[in-house]
């Protein structure tokens, strides 16, 4: 299944973002940590942005988080399905880093989103070969 | 060999500024066009000729080749840094060093954006294998509108800011607009009609917005020696400073603070020696409502978290305790996409004392500074009348 009525934005991975991509298509959230310094971090690159250190490993993330920051947009971008406002958050995952994503399964309404609520991954086919991760909020 | 910056302290001076010949809509010019009305207007200003030109300084869609074949100028050096829309205050940073290392007498800073009517705008596209389009674009991001409400969205969450502080800036910012014959919005609204204006991307209404202009500004630097013998008042360059810190705003190091523009002012003012009391005027890249809190934040005019008080009472407004964005900012004068020129430019008028209505009365020293990208850069510089 993929979005339908998509003609957006459609990630094309590079060699060192193959693996993320090849995860995400698994339903896994993979992102890198350093064997130096043990700090995780993401976007995938083959050396640790906090150390430079080349001795990094992927691992399977938790895939769960906390929204730290959260827009609602309210104009459709060009190629996206006009359905609407719609989140796009900053969701800090428990192993530490942040990326951006949509936060899904909660009304787009300020009301409603709370930075620092408890997040946690679902993954949504964009095409046949590239699955986001997105988040929704969770009880904890 | 280590030198010691705060020796460049006054060494160079601004002696031209000037916009294109409009500002606004303009269908009918290209942004190269907006460049050379730019560059001719201030020339003209500074009582200069094209030929004394030898450096040329520029950013954004037109490149640095592209400026001196079409303005016919061999400049012996050149200067393209790109961080957005600060960059040509960096520019005037980099010309600094310039002059001082005898590279270079007299440089020209210029912008030129059909940033409305897209006439002759080269239209860069990021690649689908890029970052941005694997790690931004497909969770429906619109560029700026979407991206600088990430950090006033944790900042009403961690200080209370809420969005009757961000409208003030909308609406004293429209304020000095109504006193600028050039401003392209100069009707006076109300926090009401900010908080009232379309959803954009909350926590940002229309009014929270920049405007989307069409337009040009230059500036023309060169040493303090030479400033002496040309018509206009010098405005010496006492203090810059400049930081660049990432490119996604996902990126940013803090949602809550502003390292680039903290970086930036840190070594303005100890370059200039001036302190924040002496600064008479500011002129402050308003992309959106919450940019200007920030840099009043991070540049110490008040302690993190506190901007929203301080812009409450129309703080900023005419007739205020701080004048803000005299010239009507990019809120309600101009915002062509890249807004740095114009901190300058009005920077610049307001020490010459040439504002008529809207002057601020006895301004000897002004604060110009810009963010770059999505948070991404800032750039600071302090000048004044007197070295």
């Amino acid at each position: 299944m993929t979005t339908p009525n998509y003609t957006g934005p459609i990630p094309k991975p590079t060699p060192e973002t193959t693996p993320f991509w090849e995860a995400t298509k698994q339903r896994k959230l993979r992102i890198q940590r350093c064997g130096d310094c043990a700090q995780h971090y993401f976007y995938p690159r083959p050396l640790c942005p906090h150390c430079l250190s080349r001795n990094v490993e992927w691992v399977d993330a938790s895939g769960r988080g906390t929204l730290h920051t959260f827009v609602i947009n309210h104009r459709p971008p060009r190629g996206f399905p006009a359905t609407g406002p719609f989140v796009i958050g900053i969701v800090q995952l428990d192993e530490g880093p942040k990326m951006m994503t949509n936060i899904v399964g909660v009304a787009p309404d300020p009301k409603q989103l709370r930075c620092d609520m408890p997040v946690e991954v679902v993954f949504e086919d964009l095409t046949d070969e590239i699955t986001l991760p997105k988040f929704k909020p969770v009880r904890r | 060999m280590a030198t010691d910056c705060t020796k460049m302290r006054g060494t160079v001076a601004i002696v031209g500024v000037a916009e294109s010949d409009e500002l606004g809509r303009l269908p009918n010019k290209s942004s190269l066009q907006l460049h050379m009305e730019a560059t001719h207007n201030a020339l003209a200003d500074a009582g200069l000729k094209k030929s004394d030109i030898d450096a040329v300084f520029t950013s954004g869609r037109n490149m640095a080749n592209d400026v001196p074949e079409y303005l016919g100028i061999r400049p012996r050096f050149v200067g393209g840094t790109q961080v957005g829309g600060c960059s040509f205050i960096l520019h005037v940073e980099h010309a600094m060093a310039a002059i001082n290392a005898g590279l270079c007498e007299v440089a020209l800073i210029t912008h030129g954006e059909s940033g409305h009517s897209r006439i002759a705008m080269p239209a860069p596209r990021w690649g689908d294998d890029s970052t941005n389009n694997q790690f931004e674009l497909p969770y429906g991001t619109v560029g700026p509108a979407t991206g600088y409400g990430f950090l006033a969205t944790r900042h009403m969450h961690t200080y209370g800011t809420t969005g009757e502080q961000l409208a003030e800036v909308a609406v004293a910012t429209r304020k000095w607009a109504a006193m600028n014959p050039k401003a392209y919005a100069r009707d006076p609204i109300t926090i009401d009609d900010v908080l009232n204006s379309r959803m954009i991307a909350w926590p940002f209404h229309l009014l929270d917005c920049c405007l989307v202009t069409d337009g040009g500004g230059a500036a023309i630097v060169t040493s303090a020696e030479r400033a002496r013998d040309l018509p206009k008042k010098p405005v010496y360059v006492l203090g810059t400073g400049e930081c660049a810190t990432h490119m996604m705003v996902s990126q940013m190091p803090s949602f809550v603070s502003w390292d680039a523009a903290r970086i930036s002012g840190e070594r303005a003012f100890r370059m200039s020696g001036v302190k924040h009391a002496d600064i008479d005027v500011a002129q402050f890249y308003d992309a959106f409502t919450i940019v200007p809190m920030l840099a009043l934040e991070e540049l110490g005019f008040c302690k993190p978290g506190e901007s929203g008080a301080f812009v409450s009472g129309q703080r900023t407004a005419p007739g205020g305790e701080f004048p803000m964005n005299t010239n009507g900012g990019g809120l309600s004068y101009t915002h062509t996409g890249m807004y740095g020129i114009f901190t300058i430019i009005e920077g610049v008028r307001q020490l010459r004392g040439e504002c008529g209505p809207r002057q601020v009365p006895n301004a000897k020293t002004a604060i110009c500074h810009g963010t770059g990208g999505t948070w991404s850069a800032a750039a600071t510089m302090i000048v004044s009348t007197e070295r």
